[in-house]
């Protein structure tokens, strides 16, 4: 599996999704700074890790959604390349229109950082083949603006169609409908605000995330 | 040429900072406060003859997350 690690200003997690895909994939990912127009050939998997691009300035993800690289992220989403957003890659990606609705400021106000339990709504996608339908795992959270939000006709048109991926099972930020992770209409785009690629190892506490790069693995290579 | 944008949530949108603000306002003593919603104003140096559809273009593809955020240009003539 060729991957990809999109790196903007602010990026901060991108060497933790790039450690975790070479830890699972056994291959290095590129690394791709938001100038570029163009993903290496071959490209079949893209993470748009978290952090604060741009500072958050202006809405958080918004400028980063508008880089060049994007360009290139779109067309390779649209032809059914696979792509993850975590928690700032969710916001830029809802930010970029590849996935609907908005990520909030947090209903408590507070930045939120800790773990929670989420329950696995939808494990027939190619990101969550490695879990048990209605599974509970437990990723880290570390957000300030991870409130989901989309009109209800979204949210009944996700729910309908089982494009909820991943559910809080606790009250974390006010998310319509405790939404933690949605996919697109193809299901080859997930956006999540927990960090799977946080807890991928014995060390980490909990390996509940390393199943999601594993069934990735096994569905994309 | 100056533009004044002003960006505002949706009314039905959640405002929990608008909220909180309101709390404080109360707190400090401020009894006739129902409501209150927190937006954001930008301020615009553009160049003369930038013409009002190319401001509503800036504010449909940036400025305003338009799923949950409306916009209203002002155009400050002579300013």
């Amino acid at each position: 599996m060729k991957s990809a690690v999109i790196v903007f200003p602010g990026s901060n997690c991108d060497r933790d999704l790039a450690v975790a895909l070479e830890q699972v994939t056994g291959r290095k990912p590129a690394m791709v700074w938001h100038k570029e127009a163009e993903l290496p050939e071959g490209t079949d998997f893209i993470g748009i890790p978290g952090g604060f691009s741009y500072g958050d300035y202006l809405r958080s993800g918004a400028m980063a959604a508008r880089s060049p690289v994007m360009r290139a992220v779109k067309d390779a989403a649209d032809r059914g390349v696979p792509v993850i957003g975590i928690c700032n890659g969710f916001q830029v990606l809802t930010e970029s229109g590849l996935l609907p609705g908005a990520l909030m400021r947090n209903a408590g106000l507070s930045f939120v950082c800790r773990n929670v339990p989420l329950k696995v709504e939808n494990s027939q996608s190619l990101f969550t083949s490695g879990y048990d339908a209605g599974e509970h795992v437990v990723f880290p959270v570390a957000h300030h603006d991870g409130n989901y939000q989309a009109d209800e006709t979204t949210l009944d048109r996700l729910e309908g169609e089982g494009r909820v991926a991943f559910r809080y099972l606790d009250e974390v930020n006010g998310s319509a409908r405790s939404i933690a992770g949605i996919l697109n209409d193809s299901g080859n785009v997930l956006g999540l605000m927990p960090h799977p690629e946080r807890v991928i190892e014995r060390a980490h506490g909990s390996m509940d995330g390393r199943r999601l790069f594993e069934g990735l693995l096994e569905t994309v290579a | 040429m100056k533009a004044r944008v002003f960006v505002t949530l949706k009314s039905g949108v959640l405002d929990p900072q608008g909220k909180a603000i309101h709390h404080a306002l109360e707190g400090l003593g401020f009894s006739g406060v129902n409501d209150v919603r927190a937006g954001k104003l930008i301020e615009l140096d553009l160049a003369d003859g930038t013409s009002d559809s190319d401001i509503e273009d800036m504010c449909r593809k940036l400025l305003a997350n338009t799923v949950i955020e409306n916009f209203r240009i002002e155009r400050l003539e002579n300013a």
